[in-house]
């Protein structure tokens, strides 16, 4: 018969401690949204799954100013916090349509990022607020920024005896707005055609862009940043036009692919409108921070 | 290996013998023979399994049963009355037509159920929201929105005015 092991630690220590006794028997599993469907699929047979639901230390959200979320933090819980929808409105885009509530009342943000999927939802706006993804293994922990956590699709930094514990955010600069859209048929249940990420922070004047960041989603191998649009945009004025510009240069940095879902083109298309749609509600967004 | 789990189902204590790689649906239908859960696309695509764990809608069907040891599960079966009376949910989606060929509906219900335990006055995108991962391939939606914002007004007390 088909089957496995379903282990339940209820610590770090003891994840890790089964995650080395059984190494390439054992699979990690959070809310099994993915995990799951592909054991049912037989597309995977492990005999051990190690579950990371019942473990503390991986499921919280911390607010200080900057933000921690615990890798097996339900996307739900993200979804209804009112200091992440609060200060970072841009989090909440991109976990408020990820699936469904059913999915994400199970699934969790460090399930979505550790499968790197290029169309992982909740990438784009953890790379745009420059997250550190910490990571506890054998000989202890590290922190690895998620600009340097994926390696291609479905392979990221961590080892095979490490866990990915938590995402910190840093504390914004003052005068910063940021959005995530998704572009999808429908907005529930379906993977994004493209997922555009945009952070902006302002000078005094409220106009001028002191420094920018833009992340991509189903633009490349791997959820990217666009650098090159980000230093268009530092000591611009921000405006429809720049955004547009910006758009463009952003869309010369992704290499999409033609899928199901979307043709190369007119994936490279959209990031540059999107990149303006987002632009403007990063504008928006500043400026009802600042009035509050 | 077979391993005993204890959990409530609808109120009452179930202790079940399972596999580890059972799932709640399958727990629940094919042990209990709580039937109304439905297995549609066996993934957590479309949402007729859906059953609250500890309040909260989840995809029974992809659910590991190791993990509702102890919770507080509510499946359909759940709502009714002791007197069998019908619970306003489901009135209403008689009295709404929310129902054609219902497959699609108790976990319909199930997911409008949280969604009104959590917001006894939604608007009718925030039911939509709340109702994205349940498809209905016979009814278009509409009665059914319809149906849940019927029962938001009938859980309210308001019930008598709605006679059209």
């Amino acid at each position: 018969m088909r089957t496995f092991e379903y282990l339940k630690p209820t610590s770090l220590k003891e994840a890790l401690e089964l995650l080395e006794r059984y190494g390439e028997k054992a699979k990690l599993v959070a809310g099994g949204t993915d995990v799951m469907v592909l054991w049912k699929k037989r597309a995977i047979s492990p005999e051990y799954l190690i579950s990371l639901r019942n473990v503390p230390e991986l499921n919280f959200v911390a607010y200080d100013g900057g933000l921690k979320i615990g890798a097996a933090t339900p996307l739900r819980t993200i979804e209804l916090s009112p200091e992440i929808r609060e200060h970072f409105p841009v989090i909440t885009d991109a976990v408020s349509n990820l699936g469904s509530v059913q999915v994400r009342n199970s699934g969790t943000m460090g399930g979505n990022i550790c499968n790197a999927a290029p169309s992982a939802d909740s990438a784009p706006p953890m790379l745009v607020l420059g997250a550190k993804v910490a990571i506890s293994g054998p000989d202890g922990e590290r922190s690895v920024p998620i600009t340097e956590f994926f390696r291609g699709p479905s392979k990221t930094v961590v080892g095979p005896r490490e866990i990915v514990t938590h995402f910190s955010v840093p504390r914004p600069q003052p005068n910063t707005g940021a959005a995530y859209w998704k572009h999808t048929r429908r907005k529930a249940m379906d993977l994004p055609i493209l997922g555009v990420a945009c952070l902006i922070s302002f000078q005094d004047d409220m106009k001028t862009c002191s420094a920018a960041s833009i992340a991509l989603g189903v633009a490349a191998p791997t959820p990217m940043r666009a650098y090159k649009a980000e230093a268009f945009l530092a000591g611009k004025i921000i405006d429809e036009a720049t955004l547009d510009e910006a758009g463009a240069i952003a869309a010369s940095e992704g290499s999409p692919r033609t899928t199901i879902r979307g043709s190369a083109w007119y994936r490279t298309e959209m990031i540059r409108v999107l990149v303006k749609r987002t632009g403007m509600m990063c504008r928006d967004r500043a400026k009802g921070a600042a009035g509050r | 290996m077979k391993r005993t789990i204890r959990f409530t189902v609808n109120g009452n204590v179930a202790e079940v013998e399972v596999l580890p790689h059972w799932n709640l649906l399958r727990v629940l239908r094919e042990e209990l023979w709580l039937t109304g859960a439905k297995q549609g696309c066996g993934e957590g695509e479309c949402g007729a399994c859906t059953v609250l764990v500890d309040g909260a809608p989840v995809n029974a069907c992809i659910y590991p049963v190791l993990e509702v040891e102890g919770k507080n599960v509510l499946t359909i079966e759940g709502l009714m009355g002791e007197d069998g009376r019908l619970h306003p949910l489901q009135e209403a989606f008689l009295e709404k037509a929310g129902v054609q060929c219902g497959f699609c509906t108790p976990g319909m219900i199930m997911s409008a159920k949280a969604l009104l335990d959590m917001n006894p006055d939604p608007t009718e995108a925030e039911i939509r929201h709340a109702i994205a991962g349940n498809m209905c391939r016979c009814t278009g939606y509409v009665q059914i929105v319809e149906s849940i914002r019927r029962a938001a007004e009938l859980l309210a007390g308001d019930g008598s005015s709605g006679k059209e």
